[in-house]
């Protein structure tokens, strides 16, 4: 057993920290987001209330696990599974440090992008199975978010993928050394902030799932460890988002020497953790109508733009 | 292309206003927090506070409850049982008193209806118990040893009700009874 890419304690290991973290991310942003509302927060259960996430944990799993009678068991079941599969699948890809990932893949940003693409049938079937017109609507609007910010979330990495010369998410890594692309790709680094928001359905683009308009959303009807997986997932994409922006705009492990690499990558990917927890605090959400306007008359204009322009400087300069 | 312009100058303006509002938002981070951390950290409470009744006795250190039932009448939730008894000298005074705090909405309405200011409301809120009977509480958990928050009132030294030690008359700012016999001509 070694460490290296693709060994199978790598694998272990990634498999672990990652879910670890997204299960954290629960005490992480109700602490932070008590900050930022001049409260507290939990911080009763064990030091700084550290163990809540372990509380929640023995909550979620004894709680009943209720399928309603008129809903379509076997989507049902099925929703919560795919969107944690789909996003612990795209982290096989996420080149942690030097020597440290699951696969070395040649079509990285493809394969992550595709596996976004699949998250959208976990939303879709567990809206629709669940026979509830809060769910159903959820669904649908989950349903079309997904589908228009998947468009200019590809075209928004295409600069960096011209830049970089490469889909090899390590390659692209490699290829900061030099200087990260957050400066010569600045617009499509905003892009993909944005779309990457509207893409995990975080606030302030929550909208399949807006508590105070539809409910809960698509997961209207689950309850017990099939809504904990739809929670563990949203967060698990909040990480995936985060170490996607810091591998292809923020030079992933590169930093200086005085810290190991896997420092510099968790330290970045925490910032734009963190930056998303505040987007929560202080944004409120859009109407639908405007997250889909300002999605395909703004943002997928200006993202061709960007590939237009990055493509001609890069010819002008060879 | 015109929408797309309109569209520009609207996402200027509401980014500027986005950003903003994050920072603020961020500077929270260094703004002292308004918990109060209950059970380590007392609240303030303030001493017209509606909490936990009692009865209290007058400056002699008498009851000053006369058992004249008004309390038991405002009560819109009748959470007041009193019985009037009195002593051998003619002093009323309630024979028990039982406030059955698990009714009690803590309104204030008793403390407006008494006469004597007996029965006042203080500042204390913890009154959690585990068993429901505990919540009634008899005349010996409520009379407290002091006069509470009105340090004057002394029912039987104004009124005009004769008590041993004070006879007719001899109360405060009382005149001596008018003596109808000295009035014949």
């Amino acid at each position: 057993m070694t460490w290296e890419i693709g060994s199978g304690l790598s694998i272990g290991a990634i498999l672990l920290v990652v879910i670890v973290t997204a299960a954290m991310l629960i005490w992480v942003e109700r602490r932070l987001l008590g900050f930022w509302q001049d409260r507290l927060g939990p911080n009763r259960v064990g030091p700084f209330g550290l163990l809540q996430v372990v509380a929640d944990m023995i909550k979620i799993f004894t709680k009943e696990d209720w399928i309603p009678p008129f809903a379509d068991r076997f989507s049902f079941v099925l929703a919560p599974t795919i969107i944690m599969i789909v996003i612990l699948m795209s982290f096989s890809v996420i080149p942690f440090a030097p020597g440290l990932g699951v696969v070395d893949s040649n079509v990285g940003i493809l394969f992550v992008l595709a596996m976004a693409s699949l998250g959208a049938y976990s939303v879709m079937l567990g809206g629709l199975a669940s026979d509830n017109k809060y769910a159903l609507l959820g669904s649908l609007r989950a349903a079309a978010q997904m589908v228009s910010y998947e468009v200019f979330m590809g075209v928004s990495l295409l600069g960096v993928v011209a830049l970089a010369g490469s889909f090899n998410l390590r390659e692209i890594v490699i290829a900061q050394e030099g200087g990260w692309y957050v400066i010569p790709q600045f617009v499509g680094f905003v892009i993909f902030l944005i779309a990457g928001i509207a893409e995990s359905h975080r606030l302030p683009f929550d909208i399949p799932e807006a508590e105070q308009e539809i409910c809960a959303g698509y997961h209207t009807e689950y309850s017990g460890m099939k809504f904990g997986m739809f929670f563990v997932g949203e967060y698990l994409g909040l990480v995936l988002i985060s170490s996607l922006i810091t591998v292809l705009f923020f030079g992933g492990w590169n930093g200086p020497a005085l810290l190991p690499p896997i420092v510099w990558f968790s330290a970045k990917a925490f910032f734009f953790i963190a930056f998303f927890i505040l987007l929560r605090a202080a944004i409120p959400r859009p109407r639908y109508d405007q997250l889909m306007s300002y999605g395909w008359l703004f943002l997928l204009p200006l993202s061709l733009v960007n590939l237009l322009v990055t493509g001609a400087v890069i010819l002008m300069q060879i | 292309m015109a929408t797309f312009f309109k569209l520009v100058l609207l996402v200027k303006d509401t980014l500027i206003s986005q950003v903003v509002s994050l920072w603020k938002v961020f500077m929270h981070l260094f703004v002292e927090t308004d918990t109060v951390q209950y059970p380590e950290q007392q609240p303030h409470m303030f001493s017209r506070w509606r909490g936990r009744i009692i009865l209290t006795r007058d400056p002699d250190g008498e009851e000053r409850c006369v058992a004249c039932n008004l309390c038991a009448v405002a009560c819109p939730v009748d959470c007041i049982a009193l019985q009037k008894t009195e002593t051998e000298e003619g002093r009323w005074y309630p024979d028990f008193f039982r406030i059955n705090f698990s009714r009690c909405i803590m309104c204030g309405f008793c403390e407006e209806a008494c006469p004597t200011n007996a029965i006042q409301l203080t500042p204390d809120f913890e009154m959690a118990e585990y068993k429901r009977q505990d919540m009634v509480w008899e005349k010996e958990d409520l009379l407290i040893n002091g006069t509470g928050k009105y340090h004057e009132t002394n029912f039987y030294r104004i009124a005009g009700k004769a008590i041993p030690g004070k006879d007719k008359g001899e109360a405060r700012n009382e005149l001596p009874p008018v003596d109808t016999r000295s009035l014949l001509p």
